[in-house]
């Protein structure tokens, strides 16, 4: 590997350092250098949000992040949603109202999801669509996507928590 | 063990429902293992030289630089991938379309490939391999590609299915025709006749995970392939022939598949793969980008439709004829051959005939796209049965419901329909709230129906039982969309046992008999079959143990309710033994407790849809935005309605994005201008509304549970209802899809001009 640089970064609350070359992806570097196969590659170019992850709470395309814009910041990636062995309000709702299909799309649109409930706990239909029309399903038709988001938030009112 | 598939009425307990699918969890939390996410150790990165050029011959390829750079293990070229396909010809366009042999056909062929230590080195060495082309004509489109002055691919293609063949190479590979009764005698009775010409561009399936695979291959002969595809089996046998593999020694192991669509039915970059790493003796990881995977993997055809229909005014009609031409990318298909057979497959028709012409372009190789072919000819005749309605007066529904396929009549492509649903389905629609609903300005309602033969094929199921009850159960088939849950709701249902207590594995080429690739909608169906008729083997097991366990003959025992019942009043103080305690004896009693199916699964039950659709067309700019949709569909079956819905809406939405955005676009260059989701833009979120379904249940006659195949059928309607919408929004008769802002707005400055 040339002109490698060590990045030092928080990655799902656990200090993780990787070494990876400056023009290296964040996706490619979260995927092969720390293992985290859940980000996902559907396009490279920042089109189908698969490889969606927060830096610092900014939702971003982690294939249009540089590996080493990382270093002293905060990712955070579908990885990290569950809580032990507790899933996130949404994982349960994507599951229970079957808005997965093949699943490659899932975990950006569940990080991307996230996102949108912690600014907005009780998003319209349209806020939805439009907050996630940065991620690309092929299989859904996006009906039980929706669904599920809206029954997630629901229940995270209910809760109390964003 | 011969089992009887015929179709038994019975109440269910399991299946219907809509339980939790089993790959949920690991789905959601980024666990779950797709193509890209495996790796090896000594693992290569593999990648692949694509030609620039639509048509060109390769005067030479000087790989030594490449070779030569550190972390460069291996550059292959055709020549490390000799042909043994022995004159099978559709095996050898496979080989060609897999690596350019002295010519490229499209760009995006692949022309050389490297393994490297990293993917910066791989990048690199691509860049140093030395390709000297001589550019040839190339032609693109399917009209132009018939002509005679047109750049000719094959220098040794004559059509089939001409008499008297041919003497000159074309770029028609073959004629089809079908259909019966007397067309002409049908237009002399018909009062009204329409005659339109239709064109639809070339879309590709858009599956979101790019093909990619993980390929060893040893110096004894034996590899293994981890690849996502639709049909693991079919991967083996292909790879197998093409690298001179026994496939017994060839182990392939279907990933998690990020979608297919019938994309991922076919071989692409595995062979190269394969050939990289046995020329490097090391593991190869190969993953296309998206811009190889619109470039170099398989769209659908382009097509351009001559339809002519004759009607009477009671909406009789007398008279249909088709003429299709589909290009099938740089090698031959039998794509307009699909074309002909489904075209006016919802209808009686007492006079029919299509004619359909199978053309190459200098395109990538066109794969199978979720009921192949049938969407465009669909949108070329439910365009023109709205224009017959309109011309005599009566509403769409009324006049495809007055000629309507039904049991007894004859498909156009020859056999004799058995119970099927479309007549069900359009009076489902007929009665579906939406149909009365108000629209507002601007808006248009459209119906369109559509039909998908649906498949069986070779299928086979292992399903073994573990000393505490609970089953494996083994499936050949992929998981391309919730299947684990219905093979498991299966199971159950048939054992008599908890969803809970069934895992569905999808087996890899080593641990399972043959499958047929999984396509066709064949999935539920086959696997479905194979499963009830496996679990039925173990419960033949599980009463000859329970007899043993009581010392009574098996004759005496019953299968209830996930337990063995001792019958007859020799034997009323027996109590019932559940499979549980069967299994837990097991071991005393003969050994593992399993049961297996190897079946041909005959007789599926054809798939028919209608579609309702409302658009709302912007005047100003063209563009349409779907308000309102509404698939009915017949399922014969739905074992798990969540998931046959979410077949339903995906198919809706892919027909939606091909209706209204989706087209490959090229340049006078012969190169393809838009491969990336940017620019070839498919349905998001924001697009769409909700899509309701309405799932019927027409149980198919040739299986226990009346399955039908639910996968494809709903991809078909869209073009024409979408089409049919804009036409009732605007006046405007679109007859090129997609129908497109600029498209669209071309068409509304016309009739303003005209």
């Amino acid at each position: 590997m040339s002109n490698a640089t060590l990045v030092s970064t928080v990655v799902n609350g656990d200090a993780v350092q990787f070494a990876c070359p400056s023009d290296e992806s964040l996706m490619s570097a979260l995927r092969d250098r720390v293992g985290l196969t859940g980000v996902k590659e559907g396009c490279g170019t920042g089109d189908c949000g698969a490889c969606s992850v927060t830096l610092d709470g900014q939702l971003v395309c982690s294939c249009l992040v540089l590996g080493v814009e990382a270093e002293g910041k905060e990712v955070e990636t579908v990885e990290g949603l569950a809580n032990g062995g507790q899933l996130h309000p949404l994982q349960e709702k994507f599951i229970e109202h079957a808005a997965l299909q093949c699943g490659i799309c899932t975990p950006g649109f569940l990080v991307a999801a996230k996102a949108l409930l912690e600014k907005n706990q009780n998003p319209t239909e349209t806020e939805i669509r439009y907050a996630l029309a940065g991620n690309l399903c092929r299989c859904t038709g996006y009906d039980k996507i929706v669904r599920a988001v809206q029954a997630a938030a629901k229940d995270m009112r209910k809760q109390g928590r964003s | 063990m011969a089992h009887d598939n015929r179709y038994v009425e019975k109440d269910y307990k399991v299946v219907g429902s809509r339980v939790k699918r089993p790959d949920g969890i690991d789905k959601v939390t980024g666990k779950a293992r797709y193509g890209a996410d495996a790796s090896a150790p000594g693992g290569l990165v593999g990648r692949v030289l694509r030609s620039p050029h639509p048509h060109a011959q390769i005067v030479k390829i000087n790989t030594a630089k490449a070779e030569k750079l550190t972390g460069v293990k291996a550059v292959i070229t055709s020549e490390d991938l000799p042909d043994l396909t022995n004159g099978d010809q559709g095996m050898a366009h496979i080989l060609e379309n897999c690596m350019a042999r002295g010519r490229a056909l499209y760009d995006g062929h692949a022309v050389a490939a490297v393994a490297a230590i990293d993917e910066q080195t791989a990048a690199k060495a691509l860049k140093l391999i030395d390709v000297k082309y001589k550019k040839l004509p190339h032609v693109t489109d399917v009209d132009e590609a018939m002509k005679p002055d047109a750049p000719v691919l094959h220098a040794n293609m004559f059509t089939r299915g001409v008499d008297p063949a041919p003497t000159k190479a074309s770029n028609i590979s073959a004629r089809t025709q079908m259909g019966y009764g007397d067309v002409e005698a049908g237009f002399a009775e018909a009062d009204v006749i329409i005659e339109r010409t239709y064109k639809t561009e070339q879309t590709h399936q858009g599956y979101i995970e790019p093909h990619a695979c993980l390929a060893s291959v040893n110096p004894d002969g034996t590899a293994e392939l981890w690849v996502t595809t639709q049909g693991h089996f079919t991967f083996r046998n292909v790879c197998s022939k093409l690298l001179g593999l026994d496939i017994a020694k060839l182990k392939v192991t279907s990933s998690e598949i990020g979608g297919g669509f019938g994309g991922k039915t076919h071989v692409w970059a595995e062979p190269v793969a394969l050939a990289l790493s046995r020329k490097a003796n090391r593991p190869v990881k190969l993953v296309m980008s998206r811009d190889e995977v619109f470039r170099g993997s398989g769209p659908t055809s382009s097509t351009s439709i001559d339809v002519k229909m004759g009607a009477k005014k009671d909406g009789t009609i007398t008279a249909a004829v088709a003429e299709m031409r589909y290009q099938g990318g740089a090698f031959p298909g039998t794509w307009a051959m699909l074309g002909c057979m489904t075209a006016f497959a919802c209808y009686d028709i007492k006079n029919n005939k299509t004619i359909g012409w199978d053309v190459v372009v200098n395109r990538p190789k066109v794969a199978a796209y979720r009921a192949p072919s049938a969407p465009m000819a669909a949108f070329a005749v439910e365009s023109t049965i709205d224009l017959l309605a309109k011309e005599i007066g009566m509403s769409a529904i009324d006049v495809r419901l007055k000629n309507v396929a039904r049991e007894g009549t004859q498909a156009p492509y020859g056999p004799t329909y058995g119970p099927i649903g479309i007549e069900n389905t359009l009076e489902a629609v007929k009665a579906h709230p939406h149909m009365r609903a108000k629209l507002k300005k601007n808006q248009g309602r459209g119906i369109a129906c559509g039909f998908w033969f649906n498949i069986g094929g070779q299928t086979c199921v292992d399903l073994n039982i573990g000393e505490d009850g609970t089953v494996n159960l083994n499936v050949g088939t992929v998981d391309v969309g919730g299947a684990r849950s219905s093979m498991a709701m299966i199971a159950a249902e048939e054992l008599g046992i908890s969803y809970d207590d069934v895992k569905t594995h999808i087996g890899d080429t080593a641990s399972l008999g043959h499958n047929d690739t999984t396509e066709g909608s064949r999935g539920t169906f086959s696997s479905g079959m194979a499963t009830i008729f496996a679990a039925r083997d173990a419960i033949q097991v599980l009463k000859e143990r329970a007899a043993k366990m009581w010392g009574i003959p098996v004759e005496d025992v019953e299968w209830q309710d996930g337990e063995a019942v001792a019958i007859g009043q020799m034997h009323d103080n027996l109590p019932a033994l559940s499979l549980k305690e069967i299994a837990a004896k097991a071991g005393r009693t003969g050994g593992p407790i399993a049961g297996h199916n190897e079946v041909v699964a005959d007789g599926a039950g054809m798939g028919f849809a209608s579609h309702i659709c409302d658009v709302e067309v912007d005047p100003e700019t063209g563009r349409s935005q779907i308000v309102r949709y509404t698939v009915v569909q017949d399922a014969g079956k739905a074992i798990h309605p969540d998931y046959v819905e979410g077949q339903f809406q995906g198919a809706a939405a892919q027909g939606i994005g091909w209706a209204l955005n989706e087209e490959y676009i090229y340049g006078d260059d012969g190169r393809l201008q838009n491969p990336g989701f940017l620019d070839y833009r498919i349905p998001v979120c924001s697009d769409m509304p909700f899509i309701d379904t309405k799932i019927l249940e027409v149980p198919n006659p040739n299986h226990p549970y009346g399955i039908r195949g639910v996968g494809e059928t709903s991809i078909v309607p869209p073009l024409g209802a979408v089409g049919n919408a804009i036409a009732n929004a605007t006046g405007v008769r679109m007859t090129h899809a997609p129908m497109s802002p600029p498209r669209v707005l071309a068409a509304l400055d016309a009739q303003d001009a005209g």
